[in-house]
């Protein structure tokens, strides 16, 4: 009998007992189902952040406080002393190389009318912020130079609050309230969308100046540069830890380009997709161990239909491998249906969030499935396989 | 020469350490090619011990046992099973028929081992059915079958590899005595046909149709 006929009687068998083979294979399919809808989660979130930070902008550095990677100072978290003074000392140095600009953030509430927005970011960003972060105004404009330095208590806002506080209606003529001051709105942006779940739009860019008054805050959250030349961005990276390694020591402040900020994000989405794998991995490993079980006993149920086998003539390694397809086709089968339906659940759960099922994750289930069938159906194989057939002819 | 040739067998079960039992006793025996023999005994007697050593599906304490004029006492369990497969065609007293599975299937069974496409399996399934009557039952489960039909299915199934020996422990032994009898025949005219048959049977009404008879008792043979 070749191959493919003894898959066949394989599935006559387990057809012949439909509810014992799916409770068989049920280990099997949740397993799978989770390696696929987990794998497709943690690879759907990464391109998704992947493409949001390559859509801020191109050739970007981020210059950000504190260390990223090294060891933490034993009094936890480094003190922020990156300030706009660095920021106007790298844009001097840069002129000609690279654009620079500062960025500080708050949350803060917004109102307008009786109408409140609760923990909107508050960008306090300089004029030039738009030619390194691509921002598209759908309404108005962003704020010139000599408005940043005169820090007007202007703001251009995100469609999130303009939603929340004046829904449908022209930005035009209005004054919110942001931490208590009033802000006129001059510029409406378009949907950026969201990174790790806090909604982008929800967000307000005013005058730098005005923010660190508004706040009472000198120290920056980010610097951006964004060189002139692509092939520029390691050379102006070093200038620009040198040039901040005059004031600051090394541990308190990371320059990062745009690649290694994605490189980072693959490293914590890879730390993530092993942690989940190996959680799924092991209800994989429960279902084969069910499977074992089910086999054991099916040896035993047709120990007498393997002693006829052995009687009109199989030899030992028909019956082994007889037993062994069988339940290498009941871990292929909850394998299959395991990805049928983390695909299923993966398409469903694309409705909220990015999602994508990459090939390998649908091959090595299959392919995990696949060994952990052999591992766990080889003990009833052989133990089938080493039957004596008279003894096993007179099984009652 | 000798088709089969017993040279002083014994067997003995050990049940445990300390208890054994010889079920047969310096078993001296030969059937020729084109025999039909009825073995004859006592519940107990050692029949079924005998034919099974026979039919390769047990081996001898001691002594030995050729088969063909070829030594099979310390043959390996895969020569084993290729003799059992080509040589030697099985009737048990319960049928032992795959249940859930149609009498061709059960009766193309033995030529998987054999390594025939399934085409030539169904083939000669279909041909070795028509011999013994049951066309019109190809596609019948065992449940669905007499008694008797069950047991011409695994006639079918026995001589379908086209074996030199049939061996028969009990054929009729689960059977009313018409379709016992029906069995018999069928036995007298696969025989006439060439086929060497050995059968077990504590009926003497049975026992009359072979060609020779012997008798056991004890694990011996007494005539
Ligand atoms: N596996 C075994 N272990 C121990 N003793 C056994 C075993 N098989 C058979 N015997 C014993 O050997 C003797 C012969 O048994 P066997 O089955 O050959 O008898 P039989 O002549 O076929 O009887 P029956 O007509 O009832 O089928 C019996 O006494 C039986 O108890
Ligand atoms: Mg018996």
């Amino acid at each position: 009998m070749n191959f493919f006929e003894t898959i066949k009687l394989s599935f006559t068998t387990i057809l012949a007992n439909r509810l014992r083979s799916f409770l068989t294979i049920l280990g099997i399919v949740i397993g799978v189902t989770s390696v696929i809808l987990l794998i497709s989660l943690v690879s759907g979130l990464k391109s998704y952040i992947t493409s949001q930070i390559q859509g801020l902008g191109s050739n970007l550095i981020f210059v950000i406080p504190g260390r990223i990677g090294g060891a933490r100072s034993p009094g936890g978290v480094q003190a922020n002393r990156l300030t706009l003074q660095d920021a106007t000392n790298l844009k001097n140095k840069l002129s000609g190389e690279a654009e620079v600009s500062a960025v500080v953030q708050r949350n803060s509430t917004l109102k307008y009318a009786n109408k409140t927005d609760k923990g909107a970011s508050v960008f306090g960003v300089q004029a030039n912020y738009p030619k390194l972060i691509s921002i598209k105004m759908l309404e108005g404009r962003f704020f010139s130079i000599s408005e940043d330095s005169a820090g007007r208590k202007i703001a251009v806002i995100g469609i999130s609050v303009q939603n929340t506080l004046f829904p449908g209606q022209s930005i035009k003529g209005k004054k919110i309230d942001i931490a208590g001051s009033k802000y006129e709105v001059i510029g409406l942006f378009d949907k950026r969308g969201s990174i790790f779940g806090i909604d982008q739009d929800n967000s307000v860019f005013i005058p730098l100046s005005s923010a660190q008054r508004q706040f009472g805050i000198d120290k920056l959250n980010t610097i951006y540069i964004s060189t002139m030349k692509s092939e520029d961005v390691k050379t102006i990276q070093s200038k620009t830890e040198n040039i901040l390694k005059k004031k600051l020591s090394e541990d308190e402040f990371t320059v990062q380009t745009q690649e290694q900020t994605l490189s980072t994000i693959s490293q914590i989405t890879g730390v993530l997709t092993i942690a989940l794998g190996g959680i799924a991995a092991i209800s994989l490993i429960v279902g084969g161990i069910g499977i074992m079980n089910i086999m054991l006993v099916s040896v035993t149920e047709r120990t007498r239909e393997i002693g006829l086998r052995k009687a009109l003539g199989a030899r030992n390694i028909d019956i082994r491998n007889q037993f062994l397809i069988e339940a290498l086709t009941l871990s292929c089968l909850g394998g299959v249906i395991g990805i049928i339906l983390g695909f299923l659940l993966s398409i469903i759960a694309g409705n909220f969030i990015t999602t994508t099922v990459p090939f390998w994750s649908v091959a090595l289930s299959f392919g995990f499935s696949m060994i952990v069938g052999v591992i766990f159906g080889v003990a009833p194989a052989i133990r089938a396989a080493r039957l004596d057939p008279i003894q096993a002819l007179r099984y009652e | 020469m000798n088709l089969i040739h017993f040279i002083n067998v014994n067997k003995i079960y050990q049940a445990a350490e300390t208890v054994s039992f010889q079920a047969l006793k310096n078993i001296n025996l030969s059937v020729q090619k084109g025999e039909f023999l009825a073995i004859i005994g006592a519940s107990g007697s050692g029949k079924s011990t005998l034919i099974n050593i026979i039919g390769l599906l047990d081996r001898p304490t001691s002594g030995s046992y050729n088969l063909e004029g070829q030594d099979t006492t310390n043959s390996n369990q895969d020569t084993l099973a290729k003799l059992r497969n080509q040589k030697i065609g099985f009737v048990f007293q319960n049928f032992n028929l795959l249940p859930r599975t149609s009498t061709l299937q059960n009766v193309a069974l033995p030529l998987i081992y054999s390594g025939f496409s399934k085409k030539e399996r169904e083939q000669k399934a279909q041909q070795m059915i028509a011999e013994v009557g049951l066309s019109e039952k190809l596609n019948s489960h065992p449940n669905q079958l007499s008694g008797g039909q069950q047991q011409r299915v695994a006639i079918a199934r026995a001589l379908v590899t086209n074996p030199e020996i049939i061996l028969a422990d009990e054929p009729t032994g689960n059977l009313d005595s018409k379709s016992g009898g029906e069995i018999v025949e069928l036995f007298q005219k696969l025989n006439k046909t060439g086929k060497t048959i050995i059968m077990i049977t504590h009926e003497d009404n049975i026992a009359k149709h072979a060609k020779k008879i012997i008798h056991i008792k004890d694990g011996e043979i007494v005539r």
